[in-house]
């Protein structure tokens, strides 16, 4: 997708989701508003883990630091009598740069860590971040965490619009911004060096790329997504605290990456899809059935992290190209004759019509074809 | 004076558990070159059955025995299961997998038992006692260190002493030349990650007494401490991993006892970090650095 | 001794590359066969197809009782009688000389045949019993080829595989460990299949000589015709 055509594609998505608020209910709304969160950290993720090869836990954590950062800017705005406009705006920003700042730091520490060393660092983060929230409760509000006093929607949309597609539209705005930007830097220059020292770091280096320089802007870049992703969150639920961000979030976000495919920011976009949906079909579901008490708040929350789980083993072991990858295998069968029957009309326009990185765009840097397999998505041996 | 002294007591007996988990993952990076990051949560399954058998039979020994051969079939069903099919072609693969694993176990344990702390009890009084005058171990204490002993010494002579730990040394080292030596390497990874498992286990059964109780997320915190005992000793070092967990038991015990207990999760990501960047191959470790 | 290998049509390769085409060859019991051939002819290859690391897509290798070795994984070889002993002298440098000689006989039940048959192998390798407790990359070149050796034989093989035992050993230690295949063979009746690229050695010790090219054999004859036909070493050889 040329970047004119994606720009086009982003303002028809946020025209189009912005359009269904008007006629979806309000909770769904509110649903619609959480997907856009969570996809700005998986997106965030999807360019870390999926273009850049580190695998990070630390996810939560940084939105846990963004929603902080909302919250701490927010409330002290709101108390210095503050209104309008820049009590959203500006707290938003906070969040960003809150949480690009950590991710800079944690960059710079833990960059050049890679597989499980820096899956078990970032682990060791998010365990410690209740921690954190308790030893400085003073400000952080301990288990707790903090209430948000939050900007609500312009006065001239109530009655009109209610506070939950409200809240849909400041999130699919802030989502498909953060989608655009990070598409743009995963198909220019950014995303093949970020490809190259993946797959070669030696390689990429003698080509002139600064390994270590390229993983730590991976972990700044994928933390400010993070942190816009934790703003948001803050602002629709008003509060903050450590127990929305424990490891088990992390792990769902990390889930919600792989099985769309990893390093596809259209699989990032199943994900955050699977990650709302699933939980919600579940509970509906048993909310159906007639169950105990008891039995219903076993299988509350249980059941759809068991299904996530089961689901991250299986990508990896049968489809480690995840849905995105099945979609596009399928696509490639239905319609081999699409695009050798009609020529692309601009020569300017490659790639593919998806926003999958096409594996061409990484060739140039590669300078091995022994490599190969080592790329994400990888394909699984011994089957 | 006296609180020091207690405080580092404390932390051995800590430290000891924290040694037989960060072995545990020793033993499958050497077996496998994997970190599992579900050995806590396997781990965790097996004190779960200990607890139930416990619960049945009214016998703490009963529910010790069930964890070690629950943990022993943990491990083998996990490895024949997923871990031999994830595959080599990415480092993150196997990571991935586990992490899946991990998510699984906990659900279905939370689903089967609850999601609530369950006290489990201890064959012994973890009050400390007092020696001339200072209270060092209690004897629940003294139980831990007993059992963990037992085993890794058991595993150590095993490994040194037995044609099996032979075989198994041979298989983890240079897979390809103990194939050829008749070795079926195969079974080897199995039994490698199944007694690994097994010790898991046992240190979680001893661990989780001692804190908050039994829950699914009973061992996030302790495998968290393994991890970062197992890169202090070096991944590739049982000696290591030994040595280590007992000096970061008692520095935990340390941080916990004169700053506060809520520090620990953040003394120990400081200390990952330092390690991980100064000298990544482990303290402990004879190796040269390896890549991270 | 039941020595001895039957290769029938042998093709093997990597993946689309087809690296032996179609071997047919006869180790006769209690000899030594050299399979000689220049670099990338496929010696290596046909080791590891014969030894079960590389499954042959065509053809069937035997033992002489006729037991039929084509299917048979790598691990099993060892317990059909047929040993290797790998390029580059493959000794576990993390275990000691007498856990790499120990892992050679560990198939056996026969606990005590086994520590008899070591004790041979350090009679036999008078180095190697000076250095039991040393870890294997302690070893000189020479010390681990010995060891490599020693560990094969500790299996009480049939039939003894060698891939380049010389290569990188001064002469004088090559000449040694050559010459003790023929002592092997003459004593025990073993069974030896041996791969080099040192021809003239090779051919000396050997009783059958097969020359392979580019996957293909294009001359077996007895190892002293072969080392006088000066046409074939120049074609094939280079010397």
């Amino acid at each position: 997708m040329s970047v004119t055509k994606r720009y086009a594609f982003a303002a028809a998505a946020a025209v189009l989701l912005i359009g269904l608020t008007f006629v979806i209910p309000s909770f769904a709304s509110y649903q619609l508003a959480t997907v856009c969160a969570y996809l700005c950290g998986i997106a965030g993720l999807t360019l870390l883990t999926g273009a850049g090869g580190q695998l990070s836990l630390g996810q939560a954590a940084l939105m846990a630091a963004g929603a902080y950062s909302y919250a701490l800017t927010a409330n002290t705005m709101a108390d210095a009598g503050t209104e309008g406009p820049l009590l959203l705006l500006v707290p938003l920003a906070a969040a960003v740069t809150g949480a690009a700042v950590l991710g800079l730091v944690i960059g710079l520490a833990a960059g050049r860590l890679h597989g499980p060393y820096l899956a078990g660092f970032t682990m060791a983060l998010v365990v410690a971040l209740p921690a954190v929230t308790s030893t400085f409760s003073s400000v952080l509000g301990g288990d707790q965490g903090l209430w948000i006093t939050v900007e609500k929607r312009p006065a001239s949309l109530r009655g009109t619009v209610s506070t939950e597609a409200w809240q849909a539209w400041l999130a699919v705005v802030c989502s498909v911004l953060v989608l655009t930007l990070l598409a743009n830097l995963l198909h220019g220059r950014f995303g093949r060096h970020l490809r190259a020292v993946r797959d070669n770091p030696v390689a990429a280096a003698l080509a002139g790329i600064d390994p270590a320089r390229t993983k730590v802007t991976a972990f700044f870049i994928s933390s400010a997504a993070a942190g816009m992703g934790g703003g948001l969150l803050a602002y629709t639920t008003q509060s903050a605290s450590p127990g929305a961000y424990s490891l088990v979030f992390s792990l769902f976000l990390l889930m919600a990456a792989v099985v769309g495919g990893i390093g596809s920011l259209a699989g990032a976009v199943w994900g955050a899809v699977l990650l709302v949906a699933l939980p919600h079909l579940i509970s509906t579901a048993t909310s159906r059935l007639e169950l105990s008490a008891d039995l219903a708040q076993r299988l509350d929350g249980n059941l759809a992290v068991a299904v996530f789980g089961l689901v991250l083993i299986v990508v990896v072991l049968l489809a480690p190209q995840g849905i995105q990858g099945l979609l596009d295998r399928i696509g490639r069968r239905l319609g081999p004759t699409r695009s050798v029957s009609v020529p692309p009309k601009s020569p300017t326009s490659p790639d593919s019509p998806d926003s999958a990185p096409s594996p061409a765009s990484s060739t140039p840097t590669r300078l091995s074809a022994r490599h190969e397999p080592e790329q994400l998505p990888a394909t699984p041996k011994g089957q | 004076m006296d609180r020091f002294l207690f405080l580092t007591f404390d932390g051995l007996a800590r430290g000891a558990v924290l040694a037989a988990f960060a072995l545990s993952l020793v033993l499958i990076w050497r077996a496998a070159r994997i970190v599992n990051f579900a050995q806590g949560a396997m781990a965790v399954a097996a004190t779960y059955i200990a607890f139930t058998v416990t619960a049945l039979t009214g016998s703490y020994w009963a529910g010790l025995a069930a964890a070690l051969v629950a943990g022993f079939l943990i491990g083998a069903v996990v490895e024949r299961g997923v871990m031999r099919f994830v595959g080599n072609s990415s480092a993150l693969n196997p990571v991935i997998a586990g992490l899946g694993l991990l998510m699984l176990i906990q659900a279905v344990l939370g689903m089967l038992f609850g999601n609530s702390y369950r006290t489990m009890v201890t064959p012994f009084s973890s009050n400390p006692v007092e020696i001339f005058g200072i209270t060092v171990f209690s004897s629940y204490d003294l139980f831990v260190f007993a059992c963990i002993a037992v085993l890794v010494g058991g595993l150590v002579l095993l490994f040194t002493r037995t044609p099996l730990g032979l075989r198994l040394r041979a298989s983890a080292f240079a897979p390809d030349l103990a194939r050829l030596l008749g070795v079926r390497t195969s079974r080897m990874l199995t039994l490698g990650w199944a007694m690994s498992s097994a010790l898991g286990a046992l240190a979680a059964l001893l661990v989780i007494p001692t804190e908050l109780g039994l829950n699914p997320h009973a061992a996030d915190a302790v495998f968290v401490y393994a991890f970062t005992v197992a890169v202090i000793g070096g991944l590739d070092s049982p000696a290591g991993a030994v040595l280590g967990g007992l000096a970061v038991g008692v520095l935990l015990s340390w941080v916990s006892g004169y700053w506060g207990a809520t520090l620990a999760p953040i003394a120990i990501l400081v200390l990952l970090l330092a390690v991980l960047l100064i000298r990544p191959g482990g303290i402990f470790s004879m190796t040269k650095e390896r890549t991270v | 001794m039941t020595g001895g290998l039957v290769l029938d049509g042998v093709s093997a390769g990597y993946g689309a590359v087809q690296v032996l085409h179609n071997i047919d060859l006869t180790v006769a019991e209690g000899s030594i066969t050299a399979v000689v051939g220049a670099n990338g002819a496929g010696k290596t290859t046909l080791l590891r197809t014969i030894t079960g690391q590389l499954r042959p897509s065509a053809g069937s290798i035997r033992i002489k009782d006729g037991r039929d070795l084509t299917r048979v994984p790598v691990e099993e070889m060892v317990r059909h009688g047929v040993a290797l002993v790998p390029e580059r002298r493959g000794v576990i440098t993390e275990l000691t000389v007498e856990e790499n000689l120990r892992l050679g006989g560990l198939w056996r039940k026969d606990r005590r045949a086994a520590d008899e048959v070591l004790a041979q192998m350090y009679e036999l390798f008078e180095p190697l019993a000076r250095r039991r407790k040393a870890a294997g990359h302690q070893l000189s070149g020479g010390e681990r080829q010995m060891l490599a050796l020693g560990r094969a034989l500790m299996a009480a093989p049939e039939n003894l595989l060698l891939d380049e035992p010389s290569l990188g050993l001064a002469p004088k230690v090559s000449a040694q460990i050559l010459g003790m295949l023929r002592r092997l063979r003459d004593d025990t009746g073993l069974t030896v299949l041996l791969i080099e690229q040192n021809v003239r050695s090779a051919l000396a010790v050997a009783d059958h000589g097969v020359v392979l090219n580019l996957g293909r054999i294009v001359a077996s004859r007895p190892a002293a015709e072969l080392a006088e036909d000066t046409d074939l070493r120049h074609t094939y050889l280079g010397f």
